[in-house]
């Protein structure tokens, strides 16, 4: 014991210190991030004398920790661009007490500009930008080298067959940057600036706007216009100019450090050039603005900035970077939003949402709102109302009851009220609207067993379905229920017709009802039917017409209850009882037409293709794999050929497997496109004919349909382009069709 | 529609192997919403490690605090707002098998669970906040309350009535006057 401890206390001076040295640089570490990460947040010193203290603990920590530093502070200028001045303030410090630290800095954030824009990622790019022109602003960066940036940048616009969102992007990033540096610009440079905007008005006139109408929430122009983003940004910074680059929404911690900074030694942004255009290149999508409250909505409290205003654009920037940021955590997102710094000359409430406000105006504006918003609308509200007891004053919206119910408003709270449902139960929804409003209410969602009872013994599959009912109940083997099935009548077939084996639907129809009769109780058990006998579903399914009949026979005995019949389609996929094109035939059929513009049909279709992509993407990913572990072995050289061969094997294998299931993929595109076309052109030629208006809720509904496949799939389908554009999009479509797909072109172009 | 869709393509930050130049920011990357609870099955077959490594790729979560009433159809709509729902499976009392009140929601994704964690836990339904916390796995046989008489344990000892749990706690009714009791 004594000797242990003799020699412990011996070395112990040694360990220690070694244990120190070794914890120590993490600690370190960890401790510089946390200080720099927290900067800017709430504390009871002054933000000036928080910058002042950290920028004196960071310039202490250089020698040491130079290359952390560089890598936090890039990071928090990429990943937290709504403390962007309060970082640029910090950067300006440190550069005004260490000139070497602040260029390597800005050698280190144009690398990572570059990087970014190599990797699509242009958001993020557009932050770093903004902070290398605030840098200007700190006295860390020359006004005439970010000038110099800013014309390579709208140089783009002048190359030739690039698309147009890529020389959108360049343009708009400048544009981006202007309320923040666009004074100091303008003060050192304003010839060149002059210049600069006058290219940007030049190029803003002669693009093509042909994505707007897609990107619309509402077709209709009033109370609010929704601009395109750029056409709105420039609108902003036009009258920014005219106000003198007059900004006052920005916090700007450096000017209380104006005698500090204007000490410091400028840097020279090096000539950086644009990448060029790849033809890989994914640029953001051009955008429309949303907004739904102007300063008459809010005439109490400061007022609301003007739609043109560019403080509009500047708060609209950090709501999204707070929730870019924080997505995560709900209650620091929420705590965020409401304390987000200048609230108070704001009426922040109507810039994140007022609800009751909001959903009122929404309601109001239905009828020229967009079927895929409307869509989210009834799923925001009905969630919404499920957790606030179902309570709404109902009667205010009983307006929608004296039109068609095939108009939007009434369709809106049909829905709404069957969403509901779906979270509480039939009687609630009785409970909770005002009698007047019974007609909106959903079905009771039972099943309808069409072999109920006696009154049903006319039926010709009658006799068979009690046959195979009670086989089921007595856990007949599969082969045995088969041998049952084969005697039912085929009511295709004539009695000397011995052609053979020809679809029997009766055969499906009997067996179909019985089971999920039987199974009815819960999701769970049908799930369980389904599996149990899937031998003899695949059996009666294996022409296509057998699984279309299966989808028929499932939607007439579940047609109160849609959640069930999206969930049994769901698993007929998977179980691959019936496949995707299948399902997208039968929900264009002739028999669902009078379903088409139910919200549930279309959520069926998109899980469908959802499930297809989702299946094209794990064969895919299963044949990377294979081709990396082929590459690492033989790299290692330590396989047999035999080992390598397999793998060979399989690889190729695994090639068949994604070509056809892209194959399959791509005939399901085709499918859905081919029907809406079909379904609209005939639409359109019997309006014509008949010289009535297009313009039906029908149409708008179908239409809008056709826009949200093409918005929903965009990456998958623009695999598919030339196929498209050769058998389908063809110059002698209807127009009206033909608009659509141009739209959606233009996202891209 | 916020499912694992719609949220796989909001903005992320990307904290990405690319950059070699900035760092991962520990201090930012806080998602306490998705981080493992301190709640431990004690029925686990095998060590503390093994555990804690099932429930940190768990696709599977443990929902409690349901009402007896609230149904498979409930349970399957508000979760699959989330993501895609492989399974539900609706704990039983013992005895009775009937719904006790929790039950287990299987994703066919991680992410779909991580946002259940994130947006669905801590909302209501059928009026009760709901709590959801990751589960290693569903087994057979851990579909069933473990308390003594059949239901959840947290039902034997309560002294609250609660209508849509049966009432009383078990013990509870134990010292209560039936109405059986109390007629003559």
């Amino acid at each position: 014991m004594s000797r242990r401890r003799h020699s412990d206390s011996d070395n112990e001076g040694g360990q220690a210190h070694k244990r120190r040295r070794t914890s120590e640089p993490i600690e370190i570490e960890d401790r510089l991030e946390s200080l720099i990460c927290r900067v800017g947040e709430k504390s009871t010193s002054s933000l000036e004398s928080n910058l002042e203290g950290l920028a004196g603990v960071l310039e202490a920590d250089l020698p040491n920790y130079k290359n952390k530093i560089l890598r936090i502070l890039c990071s928090v200028a990429r990943i937290l661009p709504e403390k962007l001045s309060v970082y640029t303030t910090l950067v300006g410090l440190l550069n005004a007490r260490n000139y070497n630290f602040g260029g390597e800095f800005v050698e280190a954030m144009i690398r990572q500009l570059k990087e970014t824009l190599k990797n699509n990622l242009y958001n993020e790019a557009v932050y770093l930008v903004r902070f290398l022109s605030d840098l200007v602003n700190c006295h860390v960066i020359a006004a005439p080298s970010m000038v110099a940036m800013f014309e390579n940048f709208v140089s783009v616009t002048q190359e030739e067959d690039v698309p147009q969102v890529r020389s959108d992007w360049f343009v708009y990033v400048v544009l981006s940057c202007l309320p923040w540096v666009g004074k100091e610009l303008y003060e050192k440079k304003d010839v060149e600036m002059d210049r600069l905007l006058s290219q940007i008005e030049g190029y803003l006139k002669g693009r093509a706007k042909t994505h707007v109408p897609m990107l619309q929430v509402w077709t209709a122009e009033k109370p609010h216009p929704q601009e395109e983003y750029l056409d709105c940004l420039w609108a902003q910074i036009q009258k920014l100019k005219k106000d003198r680059w007059q900004e006052r929404h920005i916090l700007r911690p450096y000017i209380a450090f104006d005698s500090v900074l204007c000490e410091a030694l400028q840097h020279n942004l090096p000539p950086f050039t644009p990448p060029g255009h790849m033809p890989d290149a994914q640029y953001p999508m051009p955008r429309v603005i949303f907004r739904m409250f102007d300063y008459t909505d809010a005439p109490e409290g400061p007022v609301m900035p003007g739609s043109h205003s560019v403080e509009r654009y500047v708060i609209e920037e950090n709501l999204h970077c707070i929730i870019h940021t924080h997505w995560k955590e709900r209650k620091t997102c929420a705590a965020q939003l409401l304390s987000y710094p200048g609230k108070n000359k704001i009426p922040l409430n109507y810039h994140i949402v007022e609800l009751a406000q909001a959903t009122e105006m929404l309601y109001m504006r239905l009828e020229t709102m967009n079927t895929s918003c409307i869509d989210r609308l009834i799923n925001w509200f009905s969630h919404h109302l499920s957790n606030f007891q179902f309570r709404w004053s109902w009667d205010d919206w009983s307006d929608c009851l004296t039109v068609d119910l095939e108009k939007p408003k009434p369709k809106f709270v049909k829905e709404v009220l069957e969403k509901s449902m779906r979270l509480s139960y039939h009687q609630r929804m009785v409970d909770i609207v005002p009698a007047t409003f019974a007609a909106l209410i959903p079905a009771e969602p039972l099943f309808k067993y069409k072999y109920e009872d006696e009154s049903a013994s006319s039926l010709p599959g009658y006799q068979a379905s009690i046959i195979v009912g009670n086989a089921i109940k007595n856990r007949a083997s599969n082969e045995e229920i088969l041998t049952l099935l084969k005697d039912v009548p085929n009511p295709n077939q004539e009695d000397d017709d011995d052609e053979g084996e020809s679809f029997n639907p009766l055969k499906i129809d009997v067996f179909l009802q019985t089971l999920l009769h039987l199974a009815a109780k819960s999701f769970s058990h049908s799930f369980s039917a389904l599996g149990k006998f899937h031998e003899i579903l695949k059996a009666l399914t294996e022409r296509d017409e057998g699984k279309l009949h299966i989808l028929k026979v499932v939607y007439e005995a579940w047609k109160n209850h849609p959640q069930m019949i999206a969930v049994l389609v769901d698993k007929m996929i998977r179980t691959q009882i019936v496949d995707c094109a299948a399902v997208a035939n039968w929900l264009f059929s002739q028999d669902m037409a009078h379903e088409f513009t139910r919200l549930f049909v279309w959520e069926i279709l998109h899980s469908t293709i959802r499930k297809m992509n989702k299946h094209v993407q794990k064969i895919q990913q299963e044949l990377e794999e294979a081709k990396d572990k082929l590459e690492k072995q033989q790299h290692k050289r330590v396989t047999s050929s035999d080992e390598e061969g397999q793998l060979e094997e399989q690889i190729d294998r695994l090639q068949e497997k994604v070509e056809s299931a892209q194959s399959e993929q791509k005939n399901l595109f085709l499918v859905i496109f081919q029907r809406f076309i079909m379904l609209l052109t005939e639409h359109l030629v019997r309006c014509e004919t008949g010289s009535v208006d297009i313009s039906t809720p029908w149409y708008k509904n179908c239409i809008e349909r056709l826009q949200q496949v093409f918005l929903m799939h965009h990456v998958t389908i623009q695999q598919y382009m030339g196929t498209l554009e050769n058998l389908l999009f063809t110059a002698e479509l209807d127009h009206h069709i033909l608009a659509v797909y141009q739209q959606f072109c233009a996202l891209q172009l | 529609m916020l499912d694992e869709h719609t949220v796989a393509n909001l903005p992320r930050t990307a904290i990405c192997r690319f950059f070699t130049m900035s760092a991962k920011l520990n201090a930012l990357v806080s998602d306490s919403y998705v981080d493992v609870s301190q709640y431990r099955d004690q029925h686990f077959k095998g060590n503390r490690y093994d555990q804690e490594k099932l429930l940190k790729q768990s696709h599977t979560l443990y929902v409690g605090n349901l009402s007896f009433y609230s149904t498979e159809d409930q349970v399957h709509d508000i979760f699959s707002k989330s993501g895609d729902v492989k399974r539900i499976v609706i704990g039983l009392d013992k005895v009775k098998k009937t719904a006790c009140g929790f039950c287990f929601v299987e994703y066919y994704t991680r992410t779909g669970a991580e946002n259940a964690m994130r947006f669905i836990n801590g909302t209501r339904l059928d009026d009760r906040i709901i709590r959801t916390d990751w589960d290693a796995g569903f087994k057979e046989g851990r579909q069933y309350g473990r308390g003594k008489s059949g239901g959840q344990v947290r039902d034997e000892y309560r002294q609250d009535y609660d209508p849509a749990r049966g009432g009383y706690g078990k013990l509870a009714q134990q010292h209560r006057p039936t109405e059986a009791n109390n007629s003559f």
